[in-house]
């Protein structure tokens, strides 16, 4: 009853085209195309007790704009007390649909105590209240986790704002950085530094490992690296080329591509290493691939139809039919969490552009609308694609909603980034 | 008082409640309760942030020691556009570093396959052994033997020439005899 009143709601905000009118210089947030509806919210400013080094509700803030979801109604710069009880009528005909307000508190023992109430002003009555206890190291993060409280009671899907992605940043031409960041390219930290390029990170299931292939031995080599200890290790390091490494969602399998027989092909081989086994059969490019959520399925690239399109075969080795019949150039691609859509890069007209495609309905969108369009990933919800673009001769990371009616630039990563990949939900 | 214990359920409750809550019981609104960790809310820094431990590969690089006379001076091949066959006009060239390897068995090449910068990396790599294999099949055939050379790929990831200019994708549409 509660989640239809706020459903309703999300319903008849109408349509609106202006951007938010949080427009923090760190990111961009394009909402595009007619009909978008967004969800009106004021986020209160929360009243601050022992000089929190983050600014908390401008975080939350920040999240549930870059969405494309909420529109924030203006809430002032006073912080908004727990007492007396907020007057959720006025809320209400300043526009605001819902409201939230917090505190974050610092404790004795030096953590913080954040706490934040999401109301809805429409049925007149609180539908969340959480407390969370952090080291000051950890605002940020809760930041997150609240903002993905207020997106999952209001939209209905989980929120992926406390989750993490992966990119390769160059720094120089003879220094390049794996960097995990949150999923607003902030808070980044170096996983691996290298002088020879890195590329195709992919993460483990569980979110704790990740596949990439490095250069560093001036040939590319499949690693295989654990992020709280970085203890990594070469897992394919064959004759040849060894790239594209895929997690099997049990973590103990990886799909790699190898050139064991000179030209490129797709292998399955053990977490831990061993003897690879072959699962495609050409004598031209079988690259790219990625596994469906039931494990049980196979992506890839393959050039055995003329130029690159995609192909999906049954493990352990089905016949491959071929997935994306558009355009002559298809590669890259990912299925969505659900199994349902698949994300990949398409050529259409000279221009990469990212494309979701409806497996059931083969129904195909172009969500980005720049020309050099590289690597999506699905969100962990399955409701956003992070990609790479270029802008001005630079790398830089974007998301779009899978209806390509809302895009977002990710401007926290420093230098030249590329090769995104978006994290699965941490435990 | 916040009633810390009994806050999952009340928020249960209070979420399959169709009636209104009355604003003026906000002090007994539910909070999750704290003495233990919520749902996401773990206090653990490493669960909480997942730490990354850096790993610093900026090792040193090895040196090359490649022949030098004459046309072994020349290594690269270079490769129109989509194409994956050596041109005619290297044919010297590669008789030259054949017959090199062949009066010095022991030496050992890497073929390096590059691609220019469009399309996909993983794809470009695989384009980028496609070249370095064709090499690799020239060589082969003026009788440079098997175990002498390895065939890799850097794709579009080392490029000679930077810029998005067709000057700058026809020098990095190349494969290079690297002697180890």
């Amino acid at each position: 009853m509660q989640r239809r009143t706020l459903l309703q709601a999300l319903g008849t905000a109408g349509a609106l085209s202006a951007v938010p009118p949080l427009a923090r210089a760190q990111l961009r947030v394009e909402i595009s195309g007619v009909g978008s509806q967004q969800f009106p919210i004021a986020i209160a400013p929360f009243v601050r007790e022992g000089n929190p080094p983050q600014d908390v509700d401008a975080i939350v803030r920040a999240d549930l704009a870059r969405s494309g979801m909420f529109r924030l109604i203006d809430a002032g710069t006073a912080p908004l007390p727990d007492n007396p009880a907020p007057d959720l009528a006025a809320w209400r005909a300043r526009g605001a649909d819902a409201l939230a307000m917090g505190t974050v508190a610092r404790l004795a023992d030096g953590n913080y105590d954040v706490r934040f109430r999401l109301f809805d002003t429409v049925a007149t009555k609180q539908v969340e209240g959480l407390s969370y206890v952090v080291p000051a190291a950890d605002l940020r993060t809760v930041a997150h986790k609240i903002a993905d409280r207020i997106y999952e009671k209001l939209t209905g899907v989980p929120g992926v704002f406390a989750t993490r992605i992966v990119y390769v940043a160059q720094l120089s031409p003879t220094a390049f950085e794996l960097q995990i960041a949150d999923a607003d390219g902030v808070n980044p930290q170096a996983a691996l530094r290298s002088r020879e390029p890195i590329i195709s990170p992919a993460w483990s299931w569980d979110g704790t490992r990740l596949a990439y292939v490095s250069f560093e031995s001036r040939k590319p080599v499949v690693y295989v690296h654990t992020l709280a200890t970085g203890q990594r290790r070469a897992l394919a390091n064959f004759q040849g080329s060894n790239s594209a490494p895929a997690w099997a969602p049990d973590g103990r399998t990886l799909a790699v591509a190898l050139t064991l027989t000179g030209n490129t092909q797709i292998y399955l081989i053990d977490a831990n290493g061993g003897t690879p086994s072959r699962v495609t059969r050409t004598a031209g490019i079988d690259t790219e691939p990625a596994f469906a959520p039931d494990g049980k399925t196979l992506y890839f690239t393959s050039d055995r139809g003329g130029g690159p399109q995609i192909y999906r075969v049954a493990l352990p080795g089905g016949e491959p039919q071929r997935v994306t019949f558009n355009g002559d150039y298809n590669v890259s691609a990912r299925p969505s969490p659900d199994g349902k859509l698949l994300t990949y890069v398409g050529r259409r007209e000279g221009r990469f552009r990212v494309q979701v495609l409806d497996l059931a309905s083969g129904q195909e969108t172009t969500i980005s609308d720049t020309g050099r369009d590289e690597s999506p990933s699905f969100a962990p919800n399955g409701r956003q694609v992070l990609y790479a673009t270029e802008l001005g001769g630079r790398g830089v990371l974007a998301t779009a909603a899978i209806d390509g009616r809302v895009r977002t630039r990710l401007a926290g990563p420093q230098g030249d980034v590329r090769e995104p990949a978006w994290g699965p939900f941490l435990k | 008082m916040i009633n810390r214990t009994l806050a999952t359920i009340a928020t249960a409750l209070l979420l399959a409640a169709c009636s209104s809550v009355p604003l003026d019981e906000q002090k007994g609104v539910p909070i999750d309760d704290k003495s233990k960790p919520a749902a996401g809310a773990t206090t653990d820094p490493a669960a909480q942030t997942g730490a990354v431990k850096t790993v610093d590969a900026t090792g040193q690089q090895t040196k090359s020691d490649d022949p030098t006379t004459g046309l072994l001076a020349r290594r690269s091949i270079y490769f129109e556009f989509d194409q994956f066959t050596v041109p005619e006009q290297y044919k010297p060239l590669l008789e030259a570093h054949a017959k090199y390897l062949g009066a010095n068995r022991a030496r050992r090449i890497v073929v390096e396959g590059n691609t220019d910068e469009r399309g996909s990396r993983e794809y470009n790599l695989a384009l980028g052994q496609k070249r370095a294999e064709a090499v690799k099949r020239a060589l082969l055939l003026l009788g440079v033997t098997e175990v002498q050379i390895e065939t890799v790929s850097f794709g579009e990831e080392k490029p000679k020439a930077q810029g998005s200019t067709e000057e700058a994708w026809a020098e990095n549409r190349r494969a290079d005899i690297v002697y180890k």
